[in-house]
């Protein structure tokens, strides 16, 4: 029986020809990542294992991106036994403020994922990297501490479900517009367990960074990963960013899916997602009268230099509203400065929102954008749980760049076609 | 551990790791920390309430979002000695299993049991005894290896015992 994309790469991981939906296997890993909030965890139960070194410097990455800059003395210490442990392990991954990025971002920028790899990760949207043909995966911290002693984790093999994307979007529609759609489609916990595959033609007319956007969201459906096909342009990607070598996997053809999508996305409009869960969704001309407080435009899922170049398109040479606070975060350093240079920070700054340094603070209610009781905001973050970005009893709403620009300007969730 | 009795508190689909533990928590590990602050968005009357061996019951993707161990943590230092649902997200479960947090699938059994109930768990038999309804309801039995590490109170236990075997000569 034919084996999916996803259990190819599993396969070769775990050393066998063939394995099968169920399965239990241990897989040889080829990124381990962490964070600021999940390596602390995960250093105390990695010295209870017993050893005294990792399994691989190289293959190590720990970002320290949600609660930095720092925003107290128990985050700052925090970062210090992060920094005392990666000294004492000699990580070579390690990336300090002023070289830092928002990890899901900084990790395929610096290239230490390519096609074909078996990653974790001690953070939930590590499923960001099967937009570059790699199985990436989210676990916990003590994953982590296993991975990092022993470069192994085990694994059921996923079934999965197949997305077939055709046809072009509309202007204005992009990744994240296409994965809420999916995610509202089969729901929060429509492939649980599962891996999501992404294929079809309409798939050439995506960016790379919109694939990250909908690998990244995977989760969201509750996925184990989402994965696309390696392209030329994912190749071109990872020829920019990395010396590493690759391998290309392909799903056989007669690879099993339990179930497959078709989606066109040509008829697909500007998505939002209303709180307080991710497949809450309506098009954007369902929204109806929705005021907002604040605008955040970056994170994970959508700080990458397209969203900042859509954000602006839709800002240049306009006022954000009276009444509303607009922030807007590069992913990483590179996207900072390069949306420095091509005009794009001018453009947010001058229309009246604040830009900010990379860190995740506001997509998880941690810093630098944190609601107060009763107030609205609309995101391009992933999550709009309750109490996700401040108050118990705030408001996320979940939007691509280009409907969070446009909201800013009139002070309600807008149609960015209706204002540029 | 074999057995386990307490009273649930039952909760609904969707119980997210943000309501579990919310991240203005996060900037500590201390388990007793975080059971102080343990589902407190969701029901602020949880931490006051829970004593040692109760039950949590959720129905649909319990856990879901983000990878953070703190939820599960949260949860095993509150008292609670077993989550009952109909399924779990995928990173709870590792998750929880890999922390030595009982968990159990059981979709007849989330359909049952109320609020307030008081019930018993045979885990080795993968049986839940509702004792105020008199009623069974079994439960998903855990793969053989999933079952060593629930035995070995965690992941890092159980691998660490296999070193110390490898060391040893052993198996």
């Amino acid at each position: 029986m034919g084996m999916t994309m996803t259990q190819k790469i599993l396969a070769a991981h775990a050393g066998l020809d063939t394995v099968e939906v169920g399965q239990l296997i241990q897989v040889d890993l080829d990124l381990v990542l962490g964070n600021d909030i999940t390596t602390p965890v995960a250093m105390e139960e990695f010295y209870k294992i017993g050893v005294n070194q990792v399994f691989d410097k190289k293959k190590i990455a720990i970002v320290p991106d949600h609660f930095t800059p720092n925003k107290d003395i128990k985050t700052a210490e925090n970062c210090k036994l992060i920094r005392e442990f990666v000294d004492e392990m000699e990580i070579e991954n390690y990336f300090e403020i002023g070289q830092m990025g928002i990890e899901h971002a900084l990790i395929p920028e610096k290239g230490l994922v390519v096609p074909g790899d078996v990653g974790i990760g001690a953070d939930s949207h590590t499923c960001t990297y099967g937009a570059l043909g790699a199985f990436s995966t989210g676990i916990g911290s003590t994953d982590m501490a296993a991975g990092m002693a022993m470069g192994k984790c085990w694994f059921k093999v996923p079934g999965a479900l197949k997305f077939i994307l055709k046809g072009k979007p509309q202007e204005w529609v992009s990744g994240k517009d296409i994965i809420l759609h999916i995610i509202g489609t089969i729901g929060v916990d429509g492939a649980l367990y599962k891996s999501m595959e992404f294929v079809g033609e309409g798939i050439k007319h995506l960016t790379m960074d919109d694939r990250f956007t909908m690998a990244n969201m995977a989760i969201e459906a509750g996925g184990k990963n989402g994965i696309f096909p390696v392209d030329e342009l994912t190749l071109e990607y990872v020829r920019v960013h990395s010396k590493r070598p690759y391998t290309v996997y392909r799903a056989d053809e007669d690879a099993v899916y339990e179930e497959t999508y078709e989606i066109d996305l040509s008829r697909l409009l500007p998505t939002v997602a209303f709180p307080h869960i991710p497949d809450n969704i309506r098009t954007i001309d369902e929204v109806g009268d929705v005021k907002i407080d604040q605008v955040v435009i970056g994170s994970c899922t959508n700080g990458r230099i397209q969203d900042l170049r859509m954000a602006a398109k839709v800002m240049e040479g306009k006022q954000v509203a009276k009444g509303v606070r607009v922030i807007v975060f590069p992913a990483t350093q590179k996207i900072y400065l390069d949306a420095m240079k091509e005009g794009l920070l001018e453009t947010f700054i001058k229309a009246g929102a604040v830009v900010s340094t990379p860190t995740c603070g506001p997509c998880l209610g941690g810093h630098m954008g944190v609601l107060a009781k009763g107030e609205r905001a609309i995101a391009t973050t992933n999550r709009n749980f309750v109490g996700r970005m401040g108050h118990p009893e705030s408001e996320v709403y979940l939007a691509s760049p280009a409907v969070a620009a446009a909201s800013a300007i009139t002070g309600k969730i807008t149609n960015p076609k209706d204002i540029v | 551990m074999m057995k386990t009795n307490g009273r649930v508190f039952k909760y609904g689909s969707n119980v997210d790791t943000d309501v579990i533990i919310p991240a203005r928590y996060l900037s500590t590990f201390d388990p007793g920390e975080l059971a102080k602050h343990c589902m407190e968005d969701l029901d602020s009357t949880f931490s006051s309430q829970v004593k040692s061996g109760d039950i949590i019951v959720g129905e649909k993707n319990f856990g879901c979002g983000s990878s953070r161990e703190h939820a599960p943590l949260a949860i095993k230092a509150s008292g609670i000695s077993c989550v009952i649902a109909s399924s779990f997200a995928r990173i709870f479960y590792r998750n929880a299993i890999n922390i030595g947090l009982p968990i159990l699938e059981c979709p007849e059994a989330v359909e049952k049991i109320e609020n307030g109930d008081v019930i018993e768990i045979n885990f080795k038999k993968g049986i839940i005894h509702n004792m105020t309804k008199t009623e069974f309801y079994e439960a998903q039995p855990f793969p053989e290896f999933i079952q060593k590490i629930m035995e070995s109170d965690g992941l890092i236990k159980y691998i660490a015992k296999g070193l110390a075997q490898q060391k040893s000569g052993g198996e």
